[in-house]
C-alpha cells in the first residue's frame, strides 16, 4: 500500500488516520500510559532521591556516594532492569516498569539537591545557626529554599530522561508510545518504516514538550535575582555527576 | 507443555546458572564479540568525528555554541525515537545500531575535549607562540597532550554509557548482549540467561572503564608526578 513512497510520505499518511489516533491502543491511549508511568517513575524517584540527596546535602557527607550512583546507573542497560524487575517480586506490569524507570531518574534527582544545599552560602548557614535554629529549621527553612532551584533543574532532568527511557517499556509490552514503533518493527521496515517513523517523531515530541513545560517550570520557581545564576549552577551539578 | 507467569519459588528457575553459562557458552560468546565490536567501532569513530569538532570549537569561537547545540539536541532525542528515524533509511543491522551510538556519545566527548582544550593555561598557550609553534604544530605537542584528561575523561563516560545503549540495538536484531538478554525474557523468562547478559555488560563496562583510566594513567605520566610530589 504506502510501501512504494518513502517513509517519510508513509509517516505522514500514518499519522494522518484518525484510526491511528483513537483505536484502543492508538496514539492517545499510548500517550496517555507514557505519561501516566513518567510520572508515576519520576514521583517516585523524587520520594527517594530528594530526602537522602537534601540529607546528605545537610550533613556535607556522601558527596563519593552520590558520584557511585551515578555512575552505576551509567553502567546498567535499561533493558536489563526492565526484564529483571517483573521476574521479582514486584510481577509483571506497571509497577516493575515504574521501578525501572525511577532508578534512572534518581541520579539527576539526587546529585541537583546534594548540589543545592552544598551550595547554600556558609554566610547565611552561620546566620541561621547564629539565630538558634536547630539542624532541623537550619535544612527545612534555610537549606532547602535556596535549594530549589537546583530542584527544579534535577526535576527537569530526570523527568525529560524517564519520559525518553519510558519507550523502552515497550520491550517488555509495558505500554507507551514505543509500543507504536516496536508493533512498527514488527510489520517489517517496507511495510513498517511509515509507522516507526511516525512512533519516533510522537516520542521525541513528546519528550520535547516536557523539556519545554518544565523549562518554564524550572524558570517560574527561581527567584529573579537567581534565574542566571542558578541555571548555571544547575549545568554545573549535572557536569559533576557526569563526572566533567 | 505447562506455561505458567510466576516463577518466583520455582528451583527450575535459578538467577544464575553456570550450568546454562556451561551449555551456551558459543552463544554467550558470540554475544559478547559482537557487543565489544560495536562499542569498539562505535567509540572509536565518535572520537574520529568528536576531537576535530572540538578543535574546530576551540579555534574558531564561533562554531563552540552551534556544534554543541547540535550534538546535545541530538543527546536528547530518546534513544528508540533515533533508531525509529535511522531504521527506515539505514535498515535493519548493524550499520544502524553503529549510528545510534556513535551520534550518542559524540556529545559527551566533545564537551569534554573542548573543557580539556580551553583549560591549557594561557601562558603556556603563549610561550609556546613565543617559541615559534605553528597552529598545528601547537595542537599537537602541546594543546592535545595537555587537553588530554579531559579527552579521557569523556571518553570513559562514552564508552561506559555505550555498552548500555548497545542493548537497545535489540529493536533492530543487533544488541549484543541485549540479544541475550532479550531472548531470555522472551523464553519463558529465563532467569539464568537474562542475568548472566546483565552481569556480561556491567562487567564489560568496568573493564573498558578500567582499561581506558589504565591507559589515561600511562599516557599522563606528568599528572602522576605532580600529584606524588
Amino acid at each position: 500500500m504506502t510501501a512504494a513512497a518513502g517513509p517519510i510520505e508513509a509517516a505522514v499518511v500514518w499519522l494522518n488516520d484518525p484510526l491511528n489516533w483513537t483505536n484502543p491502543g492508538g496514539i492517545l491511549d499510548r500517550v496517555g500510559e507514557h505519561l501516566a508511568i513518567s510520572a508515576a517513575a519520576v514521583l517516585l524517584g523524587c520520594l527517594v532521591a530528594w530526602p537522602i540527596g537534601l540529607w546528605l546535602g545537610h550533613s556535607g557527607r556522601g558527596g563519593g556516594l552520590v558520584v557511585l550512583v551515578a555512575n552505576l546507573t551509567l553502567a546498567v542497560p535499561t533493558l536489563a532492569l526492565l526484564t529483571i524487575l517483573p521476574l521479582t517480586f514486584l510481577g509483571f506490569g506497571r509497577p516493575a516498569v515504574v521501578v525501572a524507570l525511577a532508578v534512572f531518574a534518581i541520579p539527576p534527582l539526587l546529585a541537583n539537591a546534594y548540589t543545592g544545599v552544598r551550595e547554600v552560602d556558609p554566610e547565611a548557614r552561620d546566620a541561621a545557626r547564629g539565630m538558634g535554629f536547630s539542624g532541623w529549621q537550619l535544612l527545612r527553612r534555610v537549606e532547602l529554599p535556596l535549594a530549589v532551584p537546583y530542584l527544579a533543574a534535577g526535576f527537569r532532568t530526570a523527568a525529560v530522561q524517564v519520559v525518553a527511557t519510558a519507550a523502552l517499556a515497550s520491550f517488555v509490552n509495558g505500554g507507551g508510545l514505543g509500543q507504536i514503533i516496536r508493533a512498527g518493527f514488527g510489520l517489517d521496515i517496507a511495510a513498517g518504516g511509515g509507522q516507526i517513523l511516525a512512533g519516533g517523531l510522537l516520542v521525541a515530541g513528546l519528550a520535547m514538550l516536557v523539556e519545554l513545560v518544565l523549562a518554564l517550570v524550572e524558570r517560574l520557581v527561581t527567584p529573579r535575582p537567581l534565574r542566571n545564576r542558578g541555571r548555571r549552577a544547575g549545568r554545573r551539578a549535572a557536569d559533576a555527576v557526569s563526572g566533567a | 507443555m505447562s506455561f505458567r507467569l510466576s516463577y518466583r519459588a520455582d528451583p527450575g528457575n535459578p538467577w544464575f546458572s553456570w550450568q546454562y553459562v556451561r551449555d551456551n557458552s558459543d552463544t554467550i560468546l558470540t554475544a559478547l564479540r559482537e557487543h565489544t565490536s560495536l562499542t569498539v567501532r562505535a567509540v572509536l569513530i565518535a572520537v574520529l568525528i568528536a576531537v576535530p569538532l572540538a578543535v574546530a570549537a576551540y579555534w574558531f569561537r564561533a562554531l563552540a555554541g552551534p556544534i554543541l547545540a547540535v550534538t546535545g539536541v541530538l543527546y536528547t532525542i530518546p534513544s528508540l525515537a533515533l533508531f525509529a528515524f535511522l531504521a527506515p533509511y539505514l535498515g535493519i543491522g548493524a550499520v544502524t545500531v553503529l549510528t545510534v551510538v556513535v551520534l550518542y556519545a559524540l556529545l559527551v566527548i566533545v564537551r569534554n575535549a573542548l573543557a580539556g582544550l580551553t583549560q591549557v593555561p594561557p601562558e603556556v598557550r603563549e610561550a609556546a607562540e613565543g617559541m615559534g609553534y605553528g597552529r598545528w604544530g601547537r595542537l599537537f605537542r602541546i594543546d592535545l597532550p595537555l587537553a588530554l584528561p579531559g579527552i579521557l575523561t569523556g571518553l570513559r563516560l562514552a564508552t561506559v554509557s555505550t555498552v548500555a545503549l548497545v542493548t537497545v540495538g535489540v529493536v533492530v536484531g543487533r544488541g549484543g548482549l541485549g540479544q541475550l538478554i532479550f531472548a531470555g525474557f522472551q523464553n519463558n523468562f529465563y532467569k539464568a540467561q537474562i542475568m548472566t547478559g546483565t552481569l556480561l555488560c556491567v562487567l564489560l563496562a568496568l573493564v573498558f572503564d578500567l582499561a581506558l583510566a589504565g591507559a589515561g594513567r600511562l599516557l599522563t605520566p606528568w599528572l602522576r608526578r605532580r600529584s606524588a610530589a
